[in-house]
């Protein structure tokens, strides 16, 4: 039996961030009553015209440029013709043979093997509105997102020398995260799959290993989530995989994604190329940049999620899983790298932001930003844990207390009275009275049920309301109960 | 005295409101009775507006009396505006069934202008559908008919504009040119009608049909009225990127009578093309006059102008079939209910009794004119023939663009008949399409390559007005009121009316 080899093109848009749409001065936000946020241009209206959102040229080249591609200096717009209720002027601006940029690469780890997967092109276009159906026959249209700015992002297959393609569901997911984290960090789109401000298209084919043509294709669509895009291409590559190898041919065609039951099916043929009769759009003049402005995005550009990664693996000695955790949001990143510079053990500041902070983000809901707590507010907070002023236990209440309120750790431990206790005579005191008060368990423990010298060290913590020194109470007790 | 102001020039209309001999509100009455005098004759109007002018009247005489805002000269003028200039709350319907109900919620940029200028607006003007026509004919709802001649077109599109001004139903009008659609209804209607530059005027709430060749100007009643509304219009315009950022002078400036040095070539392809031998002799009168006063004339060649016609009806019918896409009954205008029996509740189906709306829509809202011209652009268009259509026609008009840049090298203005013949016959070239494209064959060229060009009249035949088209450099447009106010001051031609 012939062994087969999977190849993915992926075809992404991103919604932009930016304040207002692409040809008009209307808000961009994601939700709200319907078509309160139109105006006759972006509702198509005669005789209305568009007007280039230079703010969206430029965050797309932004982008454009972390994901290495090549800024062309003249970019054209064109309309692409078409008719759908949800598409106001029946054309769509958009872009063919003079996009922003061309010729690009995405790096991922695929099994930690680093793969550079070929990016063809990214362009600029107009987002749609949105068909609202409901029962009886009749439809909506919301038109409040339409116009806005849409970049569309497409690998190439096969890669340009030197350069990968996606060969797999797994490649796949990562290659999308990538994507995300590049544009999270460039802050110019919220990328949420779930709100639909990142969508995404993928096409599969399957050839038997060692044949260099492609094997025919189809598209998936309505995939929401991260988890359907692995799904969905995993399980249409064993599709296909099954129809070859029962003797039949895949056909091409557009399959839709369901998440219930976990299977494509499919939509509408392909057989025929979509006449879109695209031609430069009269209404705009061609947009030229110069070598310095493109310049001055590039050297703008901040450091990269997959950087980010590599650096916090190699200078702070993180593994690959914690330092995934980190980079996931920019704000993050941000936050472990003032506190990996701030305090002496990179590793521990690590793990107390993996399982410390973000628990207490997932219990709150809160983003980092909207809490009060600051690198220098935790590396405090270790330092007071090292210099023995307190213990771990009483650390996750002060960090939770500095999480809340923004206060100081010295200043929460200060007010609260939470210093360890230190003080031998002191401890021993407490320890005196709990061995008096317990004469049962002091006897079982000297027979032999040595288990019960937590039970004393929990007793005394509990006197001391958990300030005194771990390490002195546990000496202190052995030393009274052995002798 | 008040009974005949209709009769006037916007200038002459000035001086009388600022003098305080009339007021706004006299001036607006008096056009209005006259459209209800003539108008069921002429037809010119889809929609007059006498309430709406008359407010707006009033108000100018309520600022009057407070004080002095004559600075402005169009202040308490009425205007009439092509159909196809989208006026907030007021029917813009482009002569087509498609709009028959449209009521636009924004004024176009040259509307707002006029009313930060305090014009009056009296009413919106007969043209052919989508401004797609020669003749007006073509309009969805009547037939506008040339005020010298009842038995003639006005000419097209703008031919309610042109015959409304001929007709003293307004002081002056607003039109839009494609492929002549001002120049020529001036011509056939003997007003003075002028193309400005691609891009001196903002094209923002112009219906669109041909993006790239359509421009707003004035239709007239003589020149010294065109600067004025000129320099009321022009200027860059922050909603259309295709308005040029480029100072505007003070037009007036140029109403000089002063040919001397004046460099003028004839070029002879534009007399080629049929052209009626009165009208010949009209335009060749008008040069030698213009030479008599001291400007130098010669003949000269434009190899490429005789495939502006073949260029203009690839390009502007590829454009127009983008732009009228979205007249689908899902937002505004017609809506034709789909055939029934289509529609069910299955997404697949759902979506074919859509498209059911939009054929049924289309095919009874848009004539038979604009029809052609959607199937042949969307043709033109299509995969496998965009070159050989729509890309050779773009290489054909960089090609007339450097025979103007040539020429002008050379010459100041260049000098044709607007049209070849006059006014003609209603219905006559109904059945000969390309006859009645042969109207705009002079006039084509100044759209191609985006130069401003100006119609003058120049003489009669038969009691039908001629046009003299005068082109010049882009952006040159001080240069043709330079001209063609020096051949008015000379001349009578522009004082006849037509006999109603």
């Amino acid at each position: 039996m012939a062994e087969y080899e999977p190849i993915i093109g992926m075809e992404v848009h991103v919604e932009l961030q930016t304040r207002s749409k692409m040809f008009c001065s209307c808000e961009v936000a994601f939700g709200g009553e319907p078509n309160t946020r139109c105006c006759p241009v972006c509702l198509g209206l005669p005789g209305s015209l568009p007007v280039i959102n230079e703010k969206a040229v430029e965050y797309m080249a932004r982008a454009a440029l972390a994901l290495n591609c090549t800024i062309l200096p003249q970019c054209i717009f064109h309309r692409k013709n078409y008719y759908y209720p949800d598409l106001p002027k029946n054309y769509q601006i958009s872009q063919y043979d003079y996009p922003l940029g061309v010729n690009g690469w995405v790096e991922i780890l695929a099994g930690g093997r680093s793969k550079k997967i070929a990016i063809r092109r990214v362009h600029m276009e107009e987002d749609t509105g949105k068909l609202l159906h409901v029962s009886g026959n009749r439809s909506y249209v919301d038109y409040n997102r339409s116009g806005v700015p849409l970049m569309e992002i497409v690998t190439q297959n096969p890669p340009p020398e030197g350069l990968d393609q996606i060969e797999s569901a797994e490649e796949a997911r990562e290659y999308l995260q990538r994507l995300r984290q590049i544009l999270l960090y460039l802050g110019v789109s919220d990328v949420k799959m779930e709100e639909g401000s990142m969508r995404c298209e993928p096409n599969v084919s399957v050839r038997p290993k060692g044949q260099s043509e492609f094997g025919v294709k189809t598209e998936i669509k309505n995939l929401n989530s991260f988890r359907a895009v692995y799904l969905g291409v995993d399980y249409e590559i064993k599709r296909q995989i099954r129809v070859l190898e029962q003797g039949g041919k895949v056909v091409q065609e557009t399959r839709r994604w369901d998440d219930e039951r976990g299977v494509t099916v499919p939509m509408r043929s392909k057989e025929f190329e979509q006449e879109y009769r695209y031609f430069p759009d009269p209404d705009l003049v061609p947009l030229r940049f110069t070598e310095e402005w493109i310049e001055k995005l590039r050297s703008e550009l901040p450091e990269l999620p997959l950087a980010k990664l590599k650096r916090f693996m190699s200078d702070y000695g993180l593994a690959q899983a914690d330092a995934e955790v980190l980079i996931d949001s920019p704000d993050l990143a941000e936050f472990y790298d003032a506190c990996a510079v701030g305090y002496k053990d990179p590793k521990a500041v690590a793990n107390w932001i993996t399982t410390e902070l973000l628990r207490l983000l997932n219990a709150t809901g809160k983003k980092l930003n909207e809490t009060k707590l600051t690198p220098t507010h935790l590396c405090g907070l270790l330092e007071l844990v090292d210099g023995g002023t307190i213990n771990r236990n009483t650390a996750k209440a002060v960090f939770e207390e500095m999480f809340t309120t923004g206060k100081t750790a010295p200043e929460i431990v200060r007010q609260k009275g939470l210093e360890q206790v230190s003080d031998e005579a002191a401890i021993e005191s407490v320890v005196n009275r709990v061995l008096d008060a317990n004469p049962n368990e002091v006897k079982r423990y000297r027979a032999g049920e040595i288990k019960l010298l937590s039970w004393f060290v929990g007793q005394v913590m509990r006197e001391t309301k958990g300030k005194a020194n771990p390490a002195t109470v546990n000496k202190l007790l052995r030393e009274k109960l052995e002798s | 005295m008040t009974d005949a102001l209709y009769e006037l020039t916007i200038h002459e209309i000035h001086d009388l409101l600022r003098s305080k001999q009339v007021s706004a509100r006299e001036v607006a009455e008096s056009f209005i009775r006259r459209i209800e005098e003539v108008d069921s004759r002429v037809r010119a109007f889809i929609t007059t507006t006498p309430e709406h002018a008359l407010k707006q009247a009033e108000a100018v005489d309520e600022v009057l009396s407070r004080g002095d805002l004559l600075a402005n000269p169009l202040v308490g003028i009425p205007v009439a505006i092509k159909d196809n200039m989208c006026t907030r709350g007021i029917l813009t319907t482009c002569a087509s069934k498609i709009l028959y109900n449209y009521k636009p919620i924004y004024d176009a940029t040259v509307v707002e202008r006029l009313n930060e200028s305090r014009a009056i607006l009296v009413g919106k003007t007969n043209l052919d559908e989508f401004a797609m026509g020669s003749s007006t004919e073509n309009s969805g709802f009547f037939v506008t008919r040339n005020p010298w001649n009842l038995d003639t077109v006005p000419g097209g599109s703008s031919g309610g504009s042109a015959a409304a001004v001929a007709a003293n139903e307004c002081a002056f009008a607003l039109g839009s040119d494609t492929g002549g659609s001002i120049r020529q209804p001036a011509s056939f209607c003997g007003v003075v009608g002028m193309k400005p530059t691609y891009g001196r005027v903002s094209r923002y709430g112009l219906v669109a049909f041909a993006s790239s060749l359509d421009q707003i100007g004035p239709i007239t009643k003589d020149v010294t009225d065109c600067a004025i509304v000129l320099n009321a219009i022009c200027g860059k315009d922050p909603r259309d990127s295709t308005s040029l950022d480029v100072p505007v002078p003070d037009f007036t400036q140029s109403l000089r009578a002063d040919v001397k040095g004046l460099k003028i070539g004839v070029p002879k392809e534009f007399f080629g093309f049929g052209t009626d031998p009165e009208v010949e002799d009209a335009v060749r009168s008008a040069v030698d006059l213009l030479v008599e006063l001291g400007a130098h004339a010669e003949e000269t060649s434009m190899p490429s102008v005789e495939y502006g016609l073949a260029v203009y009806y690839i390009i502007a019918p590829a454009e127009c079939s983008s732009n009228l896409a979205r007249y689908d009954g899902v937002r505004y205008g017609l809506r034709v209910a789909p055939d029934s029996g289509t529609v069910t509740r299955q997404t697949r189906e759902a979506k074919s009794s859509i498209v059911s709306m939009f054929e049924k829509t289309r095919e009874q809202g848009f004539g038979a004119e604009v029809k052609q011209r959607i199937m042949i652009g969307t043709y033109a268009l299509s995969a496998g023939y965009y070159d050989a259509y729509y890309l050779k026609a773009q290489k054909v008009r960089t090609l007339l663009r450097r025979d103007f840049d040539k020429a002008f090298e050379k010459f100041d203005v260049l000098i044709t008949p607007t049209s070849p013949t006059v006014a003609f016959g209603i219905g006559e070239r109904a059945d000969d399409p390309y006859a009645m494209k042969l109207a705009d064959i002079c006039t084509i060229p100044a759209n191609l390559a985006g130069i401003p060009g100006i119609s003058v009249p120049c003489g009669f035949k038969e009691e039908l007005p001629i046009g003299l088209q005068i082109m010049a450099r882009g952006l040159d447009e001080e240069t043709l009121i330079r001209v063609a106010f020096t051949y008015e001051q000379h001349t009578e031609h522009h004082r006849k009316r037509p006999p109603l």
